[in-house]
């Protein structure tokens, strides 16, 4: 089933989404070019393929449904989603995956600043980010738990892997970083350390998948060293204030 | 009665846009248009409005005066003054169309004025600084009157509206420019009203700003000590001034005063080599009032070039794009891709890293 966007609003698109869901179980979109909300907070077993560049909070709430870009993203995709799969055949912008709770996210390339700001986990919800390219400033800020993963690739020469404070105030989850950090842009209360067993068998099983996703050499990919980021405190700012 | 400062609290949005051709080609306002127009969302039609850089090349060497006027008495006031302070070649209403969105207008006017020989005998100071002094004047004591654009070879238009229908009312797709800036207002904080819509202006710069300003009063009250004033009851304003001081007055490089406005942060300036360290230490130490707090991205038009400056914290989106002879930027990825489906490069701009585009000599 076909949609085509064009430049109606973001009312009207989301409208007419949501009708074709109700008899279909997938749909394509096709000529959208920023409009707000595709396929928030929509359920499991639906599925929406999106054409363009489709606007901010695109999967918002997603709640088990999934999304699947041949484009590029733009700010807040999957901001607060609890469960489903966002996939994105290009870059996405600033906030991705923001408070995400559940669920997976895949990019192709680069994500803007603060990707994965305030993600959490909670009993057996587990939210993961897989980015293949760079990432811009204060990636994971706030990170609360959940796992993201930063895979740098078709870096240019001079580019840092993660942007500046790296993990400001992560209190909680892990961070799988493909080759050497750039220490300066490390926020304080951050430990670097090798992967567990467990780890590694979760890093590689995204890996994977983001090879089968993105047609990448996974031996490639794999070559290199991975670093684990994690909160040394869970309340890094407990003394900030007053000392308790 | 407006709602004053405090009384009222709008969730933040804004859009910005720019386009320039860097062969100084001039093109129309259609495509600026286009481009804040897809950002629609992100205004609430309390503010809309661009700034054109080539728009007059007949009075190329004039200073274009565009002002709105309260009533019929302004105007009398106003071109008494102008009249006696410059040599004006040509005046006229600024024409509209009538568009049913757009409420109730001011009187808008344009003038186009040289500096009489005879005024700058007597005084020790340039055109530009004349012509600042003029404008602030005009703002500050003529009652019912506000100059919204000084510059030379440039204008702004704006209103109270959909940044859209500012475009359609001041009919930009019949005016041609080597380069356009635009701005959707979303107010917060303070009232949306006609001086207040973006472009802010003097001289040749003009400002398009999505953000807000927390440092706003110590950076007032630090251009106030050098004779600017700040009545517009916005934050914008203040970003202006402080370009107009720093570069033109004082004759910082665009891309220092940049640096002073969004400061590298003191563990940078440490990593730096000891001649670097040296100057920023002394910009940050000197220029400490001049340090925009805030979330704030923003498009600077002068007579340099165009600036795109982000926070330091990068707290706002702003992307930027190229094709061809033409750089784009604008708060969305998809804003650009409406003018321009397929860029050949697409980047965000980053945290209190400045980029800057310098114009080329105008063709044609």
């Amino acid at each position: 089933m076909k949609i085509t966007a064009g430049k109606q609003g973001f009312q009207t698109l989301n409208e007419q989404v949501r009708e074709k869901l109700s008899h279909f179980d997938e749909i394509e979109i096709e000529d959208v070019n920023g409009q707000r909300y595709i396929g928030a907070a929509m359920d499991k077993g639906k599925t929406v393929r999106v054409y363009g560049t489709p606007g901010n909070d695109m999967g918002a709430y997603l709640s088990g449904g999934k999304i699947e870009v041949f484009g590029n993203a733009q700010e807040a995709v999957g901001n607060t989603m609890g469960g489903g799969e966002i996939i994105i055949h290009g870059h996405t912008g600033d906030t991705l995956g923001y408070a995400m709770r559940d669920g997976e996210i895949y990019v192709r390339n680069r994500a803007g600043s603060r990707a994965g700001i305030h993600m959490k986990e909670f009993e057996n919800m587990h939210p993961t980010v897989v980015i293949g390219g760079i990432t811009g400033a204060f990636l994971a800020e706030y990170m609360a738990g959940g796992t993201l993963i930063v895979l740098g690739l078709g870096r240019e020469k001079g580019q840092e892997i993660v942007g500046a404070h790296c993990a400001t105030g992560m209190h909680g989850g892990k961070i799988y970083i493909r080759g050497e950090i750039p220490q300066n842009n490390l926020s304080e209360n951050i430990n670097v350390s090798e992967l567990n067993e467990a780890e590694t068998a979760e890093l590689y099983k995204c890996v994977k998948k983001y090879c089968e996703l993105f047609k990448e050499d996974e031996e490639y990919v794999l070559k290199e060293k991975f670093y684990k980021l994690s909160p040394s405190s869970s309340r890094p700012y407990a003394n900030l204030y007053t000392k308790n | 009665m407006l709602k004053r400062e405090g009384q009222v609290r709008i969730p933040s949005g804004c859009a910005i846009s720019a386009v320039t051709d860097t062969l100084g080609k001039r093109f129309s306002g259609t495509d600026i248009i286009d481009s804040i127009a897809l950002m629609h969302d992100r205004s609430n039609g309390l503010g809309g409005g661009f700034a054109a850089y080539g728009i007059y090349p007949e009075f190329k060497d004039l200073y274009a005066f565009h002002i709105f006027y309260d009533d019929n008495d302004a105007r009398v006031k106003t071109e008494e003054f102008l009249f006696k302070h410059y040599d004006v070649e040509y005046f006229e209403q600024i024409p509209t169309r009538k568009i049913s969105s757009i409420g109730k207008a001011p009187l808008i006017w344009r003038y186009f004025g040289a500096v009489p020989i005879s005024k700058m005998k007597k005084n020790d100071y340039d055109d530009d600084e004349y012509t600042a002094k003029c404008v602030i004047r005009i703002n500050n004591e003529i009652t019912g009157s506000y100059v919204f654009s000084s510059g030379k070879n440039m204008g702004a238009f704006k209103a109270v509206g959909y940044p859209e229908d500012v475009g359609e009312y001041y009919m930009l797709d019949e005016y041609k420019a080597h380069t356009w800036t635009a701005h959707g207002r979303f107010p917060t904080n303070t009232p949306g009203w006609w001086g207040g819509a973006h472009p802010f202006t003097l001289l040749d710069w003009s400002i398009v700003h999505n953000g807000e300003i927390s440092s706003y009063d110590a950076n007032r009250r630090f251009v106030e000590q050098f004779g600017y004033h700040c009545n517009l009851q916005t934050d914008t304003e203040v970003i202006t001034y402080l370009f107009d001081l720093l570069v033109r007055r004082q004759g910082l490089k665009l891309d220092m005063a940049a640096s002073v406005l969004a400061a590298p942060e003191w563990t940078v300036i440490d990593s730096m080599s000891e001649k670097d360290k040296e100057l920023y230490t002394a910009l940050r130490t000197v220029y400490s009032s001049c340090l925009i707090n805030g979330p704030f991205s923003i498009l600077v038009g002068s007579k340099h070039g165009l600036l795109a400056l982000n926070d330091r914290l990068k707290l706002r989106s702003l992307i930027t794009a190229k094709k061809d002879s033409k750089i784009y930027f604008a708060s969305e990825e998809s804003a650009i891709r409406v003018i321009c489906p397929e860029p050949e490069e697409i980047k965000a701009v980053e945290g209190g890293v400045p980029i800057f585009i310098p114009f080329a000599e105008v063709n044609g």
